[in-house]
């Protein structure tokens, strides 16, 4: 519900003349932006009743008027005009003078420099996004060979790392993710070997929710929920970072002292992504088995050395050290995504937003897209 | 200043304001009277943006009170709030206009929050605001397609939207070369001689305060408080308190050196 603005005092309007012939509106009390539509709407209504040969306003007794009184007054001197009534106001008192000539008339009819409507047609409209698509992949490239070109150059020479800054991103990034990581992955695990036991108790078949989950969790669930989480945490965290400072043109600082905000400010996190994100892969493995192993001993009668020789005999270690490096990579994208995003804002607060947004988007589908290119890979590659 | 200069629309009586420890300042109590421009200044520091925030009620006092209209601004009741919210404008320093919004819909926001007009009135309004500001045919652009000068003064149409009887200004000239600036100032000028629309500004730059202030009211960091009140003018040429001279004067404040130096005493 609206607000109404208060209604102490209202107005009065005390008609005098014949119709068609010369009329008097003797106006009283407060005219005002809290009464401006029913005034507006009973003058123009007389106005019309009236049809007056000659119109004479008197204001002698109106005791507040704002700028909204002196629009509509203002408003029927032009429809007395449009109409050929010759209008006059008496007896306005010198306040009222100056809010009225305070009004640009013409400004009232002077159309806005540019059109309200940013885009026409849908033409237009696919056309401008396939341009802005075409302009989001050329930035995301040059995004990238400026940051391996960074990476690079911070690897031949690691004292130029601003390993304080890595450190800081590894806590924010890692430490400070392993609660949420921790109980997600429980619960995953426990989901999983639920449902699945499900299934394969009516085989007699219960030890294999071991090998099920030890497979799932080290194969694909513990590297991409894994990194999923980090892209909702970290990379929009780190899009909003350098968005705020390029609104605050302190990434523009960084050019003009002659820093590159590439190697400035991405590298440091992309590089503490990581380092910090395998190691909360395992630590998601880890906890999505033991949430598996809970299921399998309370609820599957499965010992507990027999539920851990199952998953040990389940995981092989080409497929740990190929999540890790799954990881390293989700790591890097999500990151460096998230900083991408980061530089293209222009703008403000809405802009950085909009960047959050899109780098958690862009990071998950990115995400889903190197899991099925690297699945297709590790196949042929064992 | 209008003849109804006397009747007082803003009171304010012992205000103290404090963040944990640190006292800003301390039992200031001042009046401004309908229709004038009371200028608040004082050096950088000195607690100017935090009165004003008092005097909006952003801030709670920590001691005293600010009665608007004899209505106490850190009232408890939300609806005798919202009212006196409604009845006073403020511009601030950076202009705060919504960057997804066109100047058009930042000026009709509050129209069509508290007023129930039509949208084709609220569209007329929305230019007539406008074209107070001299922003005739903007509407459509966002704040970030114009300049610093133009925010500030599309702040202002959208702060005079519901015709308030108070505005407040932060810092209006901060950011502005001395032409904007001065435009700025007639406009805040002509804005009150036309409306009499009571306004209570924010600055420390000298020029804008003796274009536009009837009154000022002065602050100082080490006194906490209010030092000087009266035209700025007479407190340029009269004030018997060389801070307010110097300041007036462009000169650096006294330090105790160069008060030794010179055998003056160090306040």
């Amino acid at each position: 519900m609206k607000a109404a603005l208060a209604l102490d005092q209202d107005y009065a309007i005390n008609l005098a003349g014949e119709k068609g012939r010369e009329v008097t509106l003797a106006l009283s009390g407060r005219l005002a932006l809290e009464n401006l539509h029913r005034f507006k709407t009973e003058l123009q209504a007389l106005l019309t009743q009236m049809s007056p040969a000659k119109l004479t306003v008197d204001l002698a007794r109106v005791d507040y008027l704002d700028s909204a009184g002196a629009l509509a007054l203002l408003e029927l001197e032009s429809a007395a005009q449009a109409k050929a009534i010759p209008l006059t106001f008496t007896q306005v008192h010198e306040e009222a003078q100056r809010i009225m000539g305070l009004i640009d008339r013409q400004a009232l009819s002077q159309p806005p420099l540019i059109s309200a409507e940013r885009s026409e047609g849908l033409l237009e409209q696919v056309g401008e996004a396939s341009e802005s698509f075409f302009d989001d992949l050329v930035n995301l490239l040059t995004f990238l060979g400026e940051l391996l070109s960074a990476l690079g150059s911070s690897l031949l020479n690691p004292r130029s790392v601003r390993w304080s800054d890595v450190f800081f991103y590894m806590k924010r990034a890692g430490v400070e993710g392993l609660p949420i990581v921790g109980l997600i992955a429980l619960l995953l695990g426990l989901i999983i070997a639920f449902m699945s036991s499900l299934q394969l108790k009516q085989f007699g078949a219960n030890i294999y929710v071991a090998s099920l989950l030890a497979v799932a969790m080290v194969e694909e669930l513990g590297p991409i929920m894994t990194a999923i989480l980090v892209a909702g945490r970290s990379g929009s965290a780190f899009a909003a970072e350098i968005g705020t400072m390029k609104v605050n043109e302190e990434v523009d600082a960084l050019i003009t002292m002659g820093f590159d905000p590439v190697k400035f400010l991405a590298v440091p996190k992309v590089l503490a992504a990581m380092i910090v994100v395998p190691i909360l892969t395992i630590y998601a493995m880890f906890f999505g088995l033991l949430g598996g192993l809970i299921i399998g001993v309370l609820g599957l009668d499965l010992t507990v050395y027999a539920y851990v020789q199952e998953t040990k005999r389940s995981i092989e270690l080409f497929s740990l050290v190929s999540s890790l490096i799954k990881s390293a990579v989700f790591a890097a994208l999500v990151a460096g995504i998230g900083c991408q995003r980061g530089f293209q804002v222009q703008g403000g607060a809405e802009a950085v937003g909009a960047a959050t947004t899109s780098a958690v988007v862009a990071g998950i589908f990115l995400i889903i897209v190197t899991d099925s290119a690297f699945a297709l890979v590790l196949h042929y590659i064992r | 200043m209008p003849n109804s200069a006397k009747v007082p629309v803003i009171e304010v009586a012992g205000l103290t304001a404090r963040f944990g420890d640190n006292t800003i300042f301390e039992n200031v109590t001042f009046q401004v009277f309908k229709g004038e421009i009371l200028v608040i200044l004082g050096g950088s520091g000195c607690g100017k943006s935090t009165l004003l925030k008092h005097l909006t009620g952003l801030y709670r006092p920590a001691a005293g009170r600010v009665l608007i209209h004899g209505v106490n601004i850190n009232t408890e009741d939300e609806a005798q709030l919202q009212q006196l919210r409604m009845g006073f404008g403020v511009l601030f320093q950076s202009g705060a206009l919504f960057g997804s919004m066109t100047l058009a819909e930042n000026v009709a926001l509050p129209l069509q929050e508290y007023t129930d007009l039509p949208q084709d009135t609220i569209d007329l309004i929305v230019k007539m605001k406008l074209g107070l500001v001299n922003l005739v045919g903007y509407e459509n652009h966002l704040p970030e397609e114009i300049s610093g000068g133009m925010k500030k003064r599309a702040g202002l149409a959208r702060a005079m939207a519901l015709d308030p009887t108070i505005l407040f200004f932060d810092e209006p000239s901060a950011g502005l070369d001395p032409i904007t600036s001065v435009e700025l100032d007639n406009l805040i000028k002509s804005l009150n001689a036309g409306m009499g629309t009571t306004m209570v500004v924010v600055t420390h730059e000298l020029d804008s305060i003796f274009n536009i202030a009837h009154r000022v009211v002065m602050l100082d960091k080490s006194a906490r408080g209010i030092i000087a009140v009266g035209d700025p003018r007479d407190l340029q040429k009269n004030s018997p308190d060389p801070r307010v001279t110097n300041f007036f004067n462009r000169l650096p404040p006294q330090t105790k050196e160069t008060g030794a130096a010179n055998g003056q005493k160090n306040l």
